[in-house]
């Protein structure tokens, strides 16, 4: 007898974001990267369609970075010091396709770069890397609220991924975004129901849901990972019962997490298979993008998927 | 799916008779729904009520527990899809296939790897669980294998044949570690089957689908066998997780029985990240036992502590003792730091106090492992219990002065504190990621 299949059949779909925009778009990049759209819970093609997959951003920085590990820094050397080499290793030897940039710089605790020279910074790195780009500003709210529009300004028009709005400072982003043609990101604490508010206030100001990634920090593999895990499945849960204020597509900051943790910092092959199973593991509670440091945990999890694409 | 009230009384003589002790047959409907009174207490049930009453009881996935030792473990039994709805209650059994072809110091130092492989983590031991032995020679060397297997571990153990009669002489040596078979499939399950009858024990059924699958396991049930674990074979990786996907619906949401059974994935992967990559997809979706070959002990933490995150209980969040901890070289002059006791705050603390790399005490609450913010809106960690703590914990021993810093969420309770405790209380950052910039500038 034929047994017969479980099959959810859900009515909600995940928002397509694309980052990136192509000369013919407005933009300059060589390629555009496309997330989300799915009609069903991660990994289950058999159920219903997973038109993109998740993808892999390298992390730069405009300085120097002082929260890598050694590892990291000897994988990458002197590049890190440089971050149009960084970005260039990233990119030619990497393969990333795209690129996710920290105005680490512009923090008053951090060289406290102007907005001018944030915003200088940005046009050169566009002119010199043809990837997409998300930019991401130091985490000092009041300084993010200068620096951003600086740099949401002088990338006009290439359709990067901006963040991070927060639920208490989250208008100057929208605005900037807004008018420049952005996408952006919503951080909301390990809480579904503020992700659910961000994103409202959001779209209260005029930028379509279509336009919003969740982040919704995660924690690294042993450091709370299980937490953004069930919240994404929640969400992702609520989403495709046709909650559209939740059908955004999710970006994790995974080696920031990762490369924090003691296990990481034990060994290389240790940090490697902790960034790589930290990524992997949010893939399956619905992760889109990926934020990555080490090049073998990028080639893991790549490997990875497209693996699980294949079949 | 469970019964509800109204479906138990229409099982029910409906007489109202009140010889269970209650005034009508629906009140007692209600009682059995509830589970507080069992079936037994009407003197007029029927038969049919009786047994779909008690499968109703039994299980939606059965509940196996591999090996017979202090090292034995339990699968099975699990209640939801996702852990949020409920908790994951049974860890995935992690094990280790071995190949017979090896040379017998080849296994035995193998055995001796994966013997050791246990870690620390959160206050809680992560073990290994399970080693398999796998025919690739003949019967003879299969024997000899087992026995390297009996005598070099106490872990549970699996044998892996597809010959009955290897598999036999095997089970003979071994029965009294109850050892897993591996396995019946559509060509062997009648000889294998009487195995596993002879000797009481459980064992893996393999087939391509789900279809075969719970036909076979219909036959082994009819057979006698009940102690099943399912196993759908090689295949890529994201047919697996829907298989396994599959098989837990098929469990829980339609409670059918022929696939009423935890399951089995052997990993296909070799390389060491691959591996790892691959198991953890079969931990977090619903494997009961997931089978690897490497020992790496790099390797094997970062599984075992992912199956640790996937099977913490979201109501039960793990905690550590509530004490001062000293971070580093501190001295009386070192700055103390208030937090909870909830483990992935204190960690997340402790690593950018560590980051930061400038000696510090961390003071944590017993919040009964609520967050800071949660903490503080259930009242545990207000003025008054951090006071409680300041006074309990030794701290005014231990430091020479009255100084606290006490996280940003909680800034509002610093009038209070200060009052109540006699510290003088410094507002923190709001995120630990700003402790080591925070502690920097405090200097």
């Amino acid at each position: 007898m034929e047994t017969q299949l479980v099959l959810e059949k859900w009515q909600g779909v995940i928002s397509t974001v694309i980052i990136g925009a192509k000369k013919e778009e407005g933009g300059s990049r060589s390629d555009t990267v496309k997330i989300g759209g799915q009609i069903t819970m991660p990994l289950l093609f058999k159920e219903g369609a997973t038109p993109n997959k998740p993808r892999i951003a390298f992390e730069i920085s405009d300085i120097a970075p002082f929260d890598f590990d050694e590892e990291l820094i000897a994988t990458y050397g002197k590049a890190v010091n440089d971050p149009f080499a960084w970005a260039d290793i990233c990119v030619n030897e990497y393969k990333a396709g795209l690129l996710c940039l920290k105005m680490q710089g512009t923090h008053p605790d951090f060289g406290n770069k102007s907005p001018e020279s944030a915003a200088k910074f940005i046009s050169a790195l566009l002119s010199k890397v043809k990837v997409p780009l998300i930019i991401i500003g130091s985490g000092d709210d009041a300084k993010d609220n200068l620096i951003m529009p600086a740099c949401s300004e002088a990338a006009r028009g290439e359709r990067c991924l901006i963040g991070c709005a927060v639920q208490d400072n989250y208008k100057t982003l929208v605005a900037s975004v807004l008018a420049d043609g952005h996408s952006i990101i919503a951080e909301s604490p390990i809480d579904i129901n503020i992700a659910k508010q961000l994103n409202i206030l959001i779209s209260d100001m005029g930028l379509s849901l279509e336009r919003i990634v969740i982040n919704p920090t995660i924690g690294a593999l042993g450091y709370g990972l299980e937490y953004a895990y069930s919240i994404m499945e929640r969400a992702r849960l609520a989403a495709l019962s046709g909650d559209k204020t939740l059908a955004s597509p999710f970006i994790c900051f995974v080696a920031q997490e990762a490369w924090k943790t003691k296990e990481a910092k034990a060994s290389s092959q240790q940090g490697i298979i902790w960034e790589t199973l930290t990524a992997t593991s949010l893939i399956q509670s619905g992760a889109d993008l990926l934020v990555m440091r080490h090049p073998k945990a990028g080639q893991n999890v790549s490997n990875y998927i497209e693996a699980l694409f294949k079949g | 799916m469970a019964l509800s009230g109204l479906d138990i009384y229409k099982l029910l003589p409906k007489t109202n008779c009140r010889q269970c002790g209650l005034a009508t047959c629906l009140a007692f409907a209600m009682q059995l729904a509830k589970k507080t009174l069992p079936i037994e207490k009407c003197p007029f049930v029927s038969l049919e009520a009786k047994t779909t009453l008690e499968a109703q009881a039994m299980p939606a996935i059965k509940l196996i527990t591999l090996g017979s030792n202090e090292s034995k473990f339990d699968i099975g039994n699990e209640t939801v899809m996702f852990r949020h709805e409920e908790k994951f209650r049974n860890p995935t059994g992690v094990g280790f296939i071995i190949d017979d072809n090896h040379s017998d110091t080849e296994i035995k130092e193998r055995l001796k790897k994966i013997n050791q492989l246990k870690f620390e983590r959160v206050g809680q031991e992560l073990r290994v669980n399970l080693v398999a032995i796998k025919q690739n020679k003949d019967a003879q060397r299969f024997l000899e294998a087992t026995k390297l297997l009996l005598d070099n571990t106490t872990l549970p153990i699996m044998l892996m044949s597809s010959d009955p009669a290897a598999l036999k002489q095997a089970a003979v040596i071994s029965q009294e570690r109850k050892p897993l078979l591996y396995s019946a499939q559509q060509k062997n399950f009648a000889q294998i089957a009487a195995i596993a009858k002879e000797f009481q024990l459980p064992l893996v059924v393999t087939a391509q689908d789900i279809d075969q699958l719970s036909q076979l396991t219909k036959e082994l049930n009819a057979l006698g066998v009940k102690e099943l674990i399912l196993d759908t074979g090689i295949k890529p990786i994201a047919d697996k997780i829907w298989d396994l996907t599959q098989i837990r619906r098929q469990a829980l949401k339609k409670s059918n029985r022929a696939l009423g059974y935890p399951s089995l994935a052997i990993v296909q992967k070799s390389d060491p990240y691959e591996e790892a990559m691959e198991a953890g997809a079969y931990i977090a979706k619903y494997a009961g036992i997931v089978l690897i070959k490497g020992w790496y002990s790099w390797e094997v933490l970062s599984i075992l502590t992912l199956r640790q995150n996937i099977y913490t209980d979201p109501q039960k969040p793990l905690q550590i003792d509530p004490k001062l901890y000293p971070i580093g070289q501190v001295s009386r002059d070192s700055p103390v730091l208030v937090t909870t006791n909830f483990s992935l705050t204190y960690y997340t603390v402790l690593t950018e106090v560590e980051a930061g790399k400038i000696p510090a005490y961390i003071l944590s609450v017993d919040t009964q492992g609520m967050s800071v913010l949660t903490a503080w809106a259930a009242e545990k960690f207000n003025a008054e219990a951090i006071t409680k703590s300041l006074n309990s914990l030794g701290v005014k021993e231990v430091i020479g002065h009255k100084n606290l810093i006490i996280p940003g969420y909680v800034a509002m309770i610093s009038g209070d504190l200060e009052d109540q405790s006699g510290f003088k209380i410094i507002v923190g950052p709001k995120e630990a990621a700003g402790i080591p910039s925070f502690l920097k500038n405090l200097q």
